[in-house]
C-alpha cells in the first residue's frame, strides 16, 4: 500500500457513492419494437421512435418494467405503487430527442440495500433508488487522436444504442469503510453484478458497456461532522477500474486538501491506462435539466399482486446462496471467497449434488482443477471435465481403486481429453495394484535389492520399513496400495507394526 | 348533377359506390379546384397530384372488381401538414423541416388509406401548430374564403380554408388549444376535436403533447362524423390511446335530435370581450335547442378563467422539449455547418434561423416554466389549475349532458391586426382551451353569420370525455333546424372565388 | 413575479439552443415578461392540496409485449440526415462529453 494512501487515510474519512447503468437484456429497446442485439451494423435497429423522428411515441417495454422491480426486490427495495416517467431536457448529438425519458423524483424502487463481504465481514451497502431510463446512441469521434473527442474534426453517430432499456441503481453514501473503500466499492459492484447475472435480467458484460459505473467519492476529515465536497467519476468501466478509481481519488483529494485547496464538485473523467482521474465539466455550468412528467407515457402502478409474484418467484440470490452453501459444506468466509474467486462455487455445488462429501469436493475443485485452470487462465467452471467426473475420481479413491496420487494423473489426462476417468484408468492401466501375487513379487524385489534396510525391520526398526515401502511403490509406478505394501513389508520380514 | 366539388363527403362517396362518379373524375376536379383557387387562398403547402390520383385510380379498381366499398371510399381529403406520411414532405409550416419526407405513415393517415380516402396533399398551418390565424406559417399566411382579408383560424387554417372553399369536402386539422374549432368556426365548417386518446397521435407531430388531438373538419356534421369514424379507435403505438369502443358519432348524427338532452350554458365563456353579433347568433341558438326540445340551464364553471394562463404554461412548456429533437443532426435543415463550428453552435443557429418568431418565443416561455426554481410557480401551478377545470366539467356534466358556449369571441380577424400583440392574438382560443385542458370532446358548429360584419359565428358544445356521439347529437339537430329555417346551407352564402 | 432581465432571456436563450441576436433578445426580454406576467395568475388558485394533472385520461400501466418489430432500412434511418458518412449520421465536432 502507497505512503500517500495511507497518508490519506490517516487525516480523511473516505465516503463513496456509486451509480451504476445496466443495460437490460430484454429482446426489444425500451420505448420501441426495436432489437437490442450488440454489434449490429450502423442504423440498422433504428425506427421513428429511438431515431426521435418528429411524430414518433414511445410504449413501454412490459419486460423491461418487470425486469426493473425484480432488481429492486433483490436489493430490498420498496416498490413504488404509482410512479412516472420524466423527460430530462439537454441537448446532445447521441440524444435523438434531445431529452431522456428517465425517472425523476418518483423513481420505481427506492430504499434498499445490498450486502456485500469484504476480508470475511459484511459491509451492508445502502440502495438509494433504482430507476429505468434509456440509452443514448454512439458517437465515433473523427479526425483527432485515436477516436477522441478531443482534436475531432466531426462525429458520426449510430442510433443502434439509442432507446436500449437501462436501469440505474444508485447507492446511498457509503462512510465507515476506511482504509477497505476500494475493496467495498468493488466488492458491490461484484455482488451487484452477481445479483444481475443470478436474476438473468442483463448480461452484465463490462467490457461491452452492458454494466457502467460513475464513483462518488468525498473526503470527511477525521472527527469532523460535516461532509466533504464530491467528485463524480464517470465511466469507471471495469471491477479493477472502480477499486483503482476510489484508490486515486482519495489520494488525490487528500492531497488537494492537505495542501490547503477545496475539491471542486466536478465531473472527473477516469483513465484506464494510469488509473487516474481528470477534471471534467463542473457542476457550476451544469445544465438545467427542467424534469417534467413524460405526457407521452401514462402512470405506472405496479399492482400489487404483481410485485409480490414477482418476490415469490425471485431466485436464491447470491449472498444468501453462499452463506447457505457456506453451512452446508462447513467451510469458511475465506474458503468461500477463495471459491468465489476461482469461480468454483456452482462446480462444487453440481459435485456435491452428486453425494459426493463437501469436503472432498471443495479439495478437489479448489485444488489439482485450481491449479490446472490456472495454468490455462481459464475459470475451473471452464476446464474440461465435469461435476460427474470428479464425483467418479472420489468414488475411485473411496473404493481404493486409485489412491490419490492417481486421482490426479487420471483427472489431468481427463483434462487432456483422454476419455472418462473410468476410459483412462483402463487405456493407462493406473489403476491400483492391490493383488497380494504381484505386490509380493515387488515386496520382495524390493527386499533383495536393499538387504540393510530389510534386516533394519528384522531387527525391529520398523520406521526403516519407508524406504522399502518406498521402492515398491516405485515398482510399481505409484499404482500400489501403499498401506497394503507395508503390511506386506513387515509380515515378510517377519516384524509386526 | 351539381358541381362534383359541392357535393358532401356522404354524396360523393354514395355516386362513386353506385358507378355514377369514378373516384379519379371526383379526385380530378378537386384538383383542378385547388388549381384554380389556391393562389388566392394558399391553403395548400404540397399538393400530391399522383398519389392522390393513384389512390384514386385503386378506389375504382377496387369498385370494378366488386369489392365493398368503405363509406368514405374515393372521398378526397386535406391533410394537416402536422401529420406524417409516408413520403410526402411534411413541414408543419416551418422552415426547419423544409424538404422532409418522412420514412413512415401516421396513424391517422393509415386509417385514411385502409378506408380508401384519397389525400390530396398537405395543408398550411401556424408553424409547430402555435397560433390561431395561420399568420405564424414559414410559407405564407392562408386566406379566409369569406373574405380574403381575413385570417381562416389557426391553427389549422389550411385545413379550413380547403374545407371552406370546396377544394376538398374533409380534412384533418389538430386541436391543442382550439386550432380545429376555432377555425371551423370562423369559417363556417364543422370542426371536432375529439376525446383525448380517442384519435391517435402516432405521427402527429407534437405541440403539446398532453393536449393534441387529430379530428375532422367537413361541412355538415354527418361528414364530419363519417370522418371521425374513420379515424378514431385504440393505437398499441399510443400509449395514451384509450382502449375502449369509440362512441357510435355517425348514429348520433343521424339521430340529430336533442330531446330531453340537458344543455348548460357555461356563463365564464361570455360577456364582455364577445362580439354582439356572436353573443347575439349563440343567443338564437341557445333558443333554438330549447326549442328543438332541449332542456337549456346556465352553469358556471368558476376556474375557466385561469384556463387561459394555465394553457400558456403547460403548453410552451411542453413544446420547449418537443421541439427540441429539430437539432440540425439527423433531419431537416442545418445551417453554419463550415466545418469550424461545434454541433453545439451548429445547432443553435439553425435553430435560431429555422424556427418563426412565436416558436422561439414559446420555447423560452416553456424553459423558463420548467427551469429549476420557477417550475411549482409556473408549471406546477399549471397542473393544479387543469385538476380545478376538470372538476369544474366533472360537477357541471353531473347536472348537464352537454355545456355550450361561443366557440370564439370574435369572427375572422384581419390578417395582420394581432400579429404584433401575441397576448390579443392568445383570447382567440378563450373557450377551447378548457376542453383541451381537462381532455373531453368538443365540436364547434356554424350557427350562422354575424350582424355586424356577415361572417360566420360559430357554436362550440363540449361533452364529456368518450361522449363524443353527444356532440354530433347536438350539433346536427342545430345544424338541420338552421338550415331548414334558412333553407339552404349556410356556406352557399360565402362569396364565390 | 420576478422581473425577466435580457441576462435571463440569454440563459434562456443558451438553454433552448437558439443563437438569438441583440435585436432579439431585447425584444424577447420585453415580451416574455409581459406574459409571464399575465399567465404567473395561476398561483392565485393552485393551493397545495389541489393534486396536480400531468395526463387528462386516467390510464395506468400501458405496456407493450417484448416483441422485435421491423426497423426501418438503414437507407430510410438516414435519408433526412443533413450529411452522411459509413452509414452514419455525420455531425459537427462535439464539445464535451456529456
Amino acid at each position: 500500500m502507497s505512503t500517500a494512501y495511507e497518508e490519506a487515510l490517516a487525516k480523511f474519512e473516505p465516503v463513496f457513492g456509486l451509480e451504476t447503468h445496466v443495460e437490460l437484456g430484454t429482446r426489444s429497446k425500451m420505448f420501441c419494437g426495436c432489437s437490442t442485439t450488440f454489434g449490429a451494423a450502423p442504423n440498422t435497429h433504428t425506427c421513428p421512435t429511438c431515431l426521435g423522428l418528429p411524430g414518433s411515441l414511445p410504449v413501454t417495454n412490459a419486460v423491461a418494467i418487470e425486469s426493473t422491480i425484480r432488481i429492486g426486490l433483490a436489493l430490498h427495495c420498496t416498490i413504488a405503487s404509482w410512479c412516472r416517467f420524466a423527460r430530462k431536457n439537454y441537448f446532445y448529438p447521441d440524444m435523438p430527442k434531445n431529452f431522456q425519458i428517465s425517472q425523476y423524483d418518483e423513481p420505481l424502487c427506492i430504499e434498499g440495500y445490498l450486502d456485500v463481504e469484504v476480508e470475511g465481514e459484511v459491509v451492508r451497502v445502502g440502495i438509494e433508488r433504482v430507476h429505468l431510463e434509456e440509452d443514448t446512441g454512439k458517437s465515433l469521434h473523427v479526425g483527432g487522436s485515436t477516436g477522441r473527442i478531443h482534436g475531432a474534426t466531426h462525429s458520426l453517430v449510430d442510433y443502434n444504442r439509442a432507446g436500449i432499456p437501462l436501469v440505474e441503481i444508485v447507492t446511498k453514501p457509503v462512510p465507515g469503510t476506511g482504509a477497505l473503500a476500494p475493496e467495498v466499492a468493488r466488492a458491490y459492484v461484484t455482488e451487484l453484478r452477481e445479483t444481475l447475472r443470478t436474476l438473468n435480467v442483463s448480461d452484465v458484460r463490462m467490457e461491452e458497456g452492458s454494466l457502467r459505473c460513475d464513483v462518488n467519492l468525498s473526503l470527511n476529515a477525521i472527527g469532523a461532522t460535516e461532509w466533504g465536497t464530491r467528485s463524480e467519476t464517470k465511466n469507471v468501466n471495469s471491477l479493477r477500474s472502480v477499486e483503482r478509481a476510489v484508490r486515486s481519488e482519495i489520494e488525490r483529494q487528500a492531497d488537494v486538501l492537505s495542501s490547503g485547496g477545496r475539491v471542486k464538485q466536478e465531473t472527473r473523467h477516469f483513465h484506464e491506462d494510469s488509473g487516474l482521474t481528470t477534471s471534467g465539466r463542473s457542476k457550476e455550468q451544469a445544465e438545467d435539466y427542467r424534469y417534467f412528467p413524460e405526457p407521452d407515457l401514462v402512470p405506472i402502478a405496479p399492482p400489487a399482486e404483481w410485485v409480490e409474484e414477482l418476490r415469490a418467484t425471485l431466485p436464491e440470490l447470491p449472498f444468501d446462496r453462499r452463506r447457505r452453501l457456506r453451512d452446508e459444506w462447513g467451510i469458511s468466509v475465506l474458503e468461500m471467497q477463495a471459491a468465489l474467486n476461482a469461480g468454483a462455487v456452482g462446480s462444487i455445488e453440481a459435485t456435491v449434488a452428486l453425494r459426493v462429501p463437501a469436503r472432498d469436493a471443495y479439495k478437489w475443485w479448489m485444488g489439482e482443477l485450481a491449479r490446472q485452470a490456472n495454468e490455462r487462465s481459464v475459470e475451473v467452471s471452464e476446464l474440461p471435465v465435469t461435476p460427474e467426473q470428479v464425483a467418479r475420481i472420489v468414488a475411485l479413491i473411496a473404493e481404493g481403486k486409485v489412491n490419490d496420487k492417481l486421482a490426479r494423473q487420471v483427472l489431468d489426462l481427463v483434462i487432456a481429453g483422454e476419455g472418462s476417468p473410468d476410459e483412462v484408468i483402463a487405456a493407462r492401466g493406473l489403476a491400483v495394484v492391490s493383488d497380494d501375487g504381484a505386490l509380493g513379487a515387488a515386496v520382495d524385489e524390493a527386499i533383495a535389492a536393499d538387504p540393510d534396510a530389510a534386516q533394519k525391520v528384522r531387527d525391529g526398526k520398523v520406521a526403516a520399513a519407508g524406504a522399502l515401502v518406498g521402492a515398491v511403490m516405485k515398482l510399481t509406478r505409484g499404482q500400489a496400495d501403499a498401506a497394503r505394501v507395508r503390511e506386506l513389508v513387515l509380515e515378510k520380514l517377519g516384524a509386526n507394526g | 348533377m351539381t358541381e362534383l366539388t359541392r357535393l358532401s363527403a356522404a354524396q360523393a362517396a354514395g355516386l362513386i359506390a353506385s358507378g355514377e362518379v369514378s373516384a379519379v373524375e371526383l379526385t380530378a376536379a378537386h384538383l383542378d379546384r385547388i388549381a384554380a383557387v389556391d393562389g388566392s387562398l394558399n391553403a395548400f403547402l404540397h399538393v400530391d397530384t399522383e398519389g392522390a390520383l393513384a389512390a384514386a385510380a385503386a378506389v375504382d379498381a377496387k369498385r370494378a372488381a366488386g369489392h365493398h366499398l368503405g363509406p368514405l371510399a374515393g372521398v378526397p381529403l386535406a391533410l394537416k401538414d402536422v401529420l406524417t406520411m409516408n413520403g410526402v414532405p411534411t413541414t408543419c409550416g416551418s422552415k426547419i423541416l423544409e424538404g422532409w419526407r418522412p420514412p413512415y405513415d401516421s396513424t391517422v393517415v393509415k386509417k385514411l388509406r385502409a378506408a380508401d380516402v384519397v389525400i390530396l396533399g398537405k395543408t398550411n398551418m401556424d408553424e409547430f401548430a402555435m397560433g390561431s390565424s395561420t399568420e405564424n406559417s414559414a410559407y405564407g399566411v392562408t386566406h379566409n374564403p369569406w373574405d380574403l382579408d381575413r385570417i381562416p383560424g389557426g391553427s389549422s387554417g389550411g385545413s379550413s380554408a380547403a374545407v371552406a372553399s370546396y377544394e376538398a369536402p374533409l380534412a384533418i386539422g389538430t386541436d391543442t388549444g382550439g386550432s380545429i374549432r376555432q377555425p371551423a368556426a370562423v369559417t363556417g365548417i364543422v370542426g371536432v376535436k375529439p376525446t383525448y386518446g380517442g384519435v391517435s397521435r402516432y405521427g402527429l407531430i407534437a405541440f403539446s403533447s398532453s393536449l393534441d388531438q387529430a379530428g375532422p373538419f367537413a361541412r355538415n356534421v354527418y361528414d364530419a362524423a363519417l370522418l371521425h369514424a374513420a379515424i378514431a379507435g385504440h393505437d398499441p403505438m399510443d400509449s395514451t390511446s384509450i382502449d375502449a369502443p369509440v362512441p357510435d358519432v355517425v348514429a348520433a348524427a343521424l339521430q340529430a335530435d336533442v330531446r330531453g338532452l340537458r344543455i348548460g350554458v357555461v356563463r365564464e365563456l361570455n360577456g364582455d370581450g364577445y362580439d354582439n353579433g356572436v353573443r347575439q347568433r349563440f343567443s338564437e341558438a341557445v333558443a333554438l335547442l330549447g326549442e328543438l326540445g332541449a332542456s337549456v340551464g346556465e352553469v358556471s364553471c368558476p376556474h375557466f378563467d385561469y384556463a387561459m394562463p394555465a394553457y400558456y404554461l403547460i403548453a410552451p412548456s411542453e413544446c420547449s422539449s418537443n421541439l427540441a429533437r429539430f437539432d440540425a443532426m439527423r433531419y431537416g435543415l442545418r445551417i453554419g455547418d463550415d466545418g469550424t463550428r461545434s454541433a453545439e453552435e451548429v445547432m443553435a443557429i439553425t435553430r435560431a434561423a429555422g424556427f418563426g418568431p412565436e416558436v422561439k418565443r414559446r420555447i423560452m416561455i416553456g424553459t423558463y416554466a420548467l427551469s429549476s426554481g420557477y417550475y411549482d410557480a409556473y408549471y406546477g401551478s399549471a397542473q393544479k389549475v387543469r385538476t380545478l377545470i376538470s372538476r369544474d366539467f366533472t360537477a357541471a356534466f353531473e347536472q348537464f349532458d352537454v355545456l355550450i358556449s361561443p366557440t370564439t369571441p370574435t369572427t375572422a380577424f384581419r390578417i395582420g391586426e394581432r400579429t404584433d400583440d401575441p397576448l390579443k392574438m392568445y383570447l382567440a382560443d378563450l373557450d377551447t382551451i378548457p376542453s383541451n385542458l381537462a381532455g373531453n370532446a368538443s365540436m364547434s358548429v356554424p350557427c350562422g353569420l354575424s350582424p355586424d360584419d356577415g361572417l360566420p359565428v360559430g357554436l362550440q358544445v363540449m361533452a364529456p370525455a368518450m361522449a363524443d356521439d353527444r356532440l354530433y347529437r347536438v350539433g346536427a339537430a342545430l345544424e338541420g333546424a338552421l338550415d331548414s329555417r334558412r333553407g339552404h346551407l349556410l356556406l352557399e352564402e360565402a362569396p364565390a372565388l | 413575479m420576478p422581473s425577466i432581465t435580457r441576462a435571463d432571456v440569454a440563459h434562456l436563450a443558451r438553454l433552448s439552443r437558439l443563437a438569438l441576436s441583440d435585436d432579439e433578445l431585447d425584444q424577447m426580454a420585453g415580451q416574455l415578461e409581459v406574459i409571464i406576467t399575465s399567465v404567473a395568475r395561476v398561483s392565485e388558485v393552485a393551493d397545495a392540496d389541489v393534486p396536480p394533472t400531468s395526463h387528462s385520461v386516467p390510464l395506468t400501466n400501458v405496456f407493450r409485449p417484448d416483441v422485435l418489430q421491423p426497423c426501418l432500412t438503414p437507407e430510410a434511418a438516414l435519408s433526412g440526415a443533413p450529411a452522411l458518412e459509413d452509414q452514419r449520421f455525420r455531425v459537427p465536432r462535439i464539445l464535451d462529453e456529456e
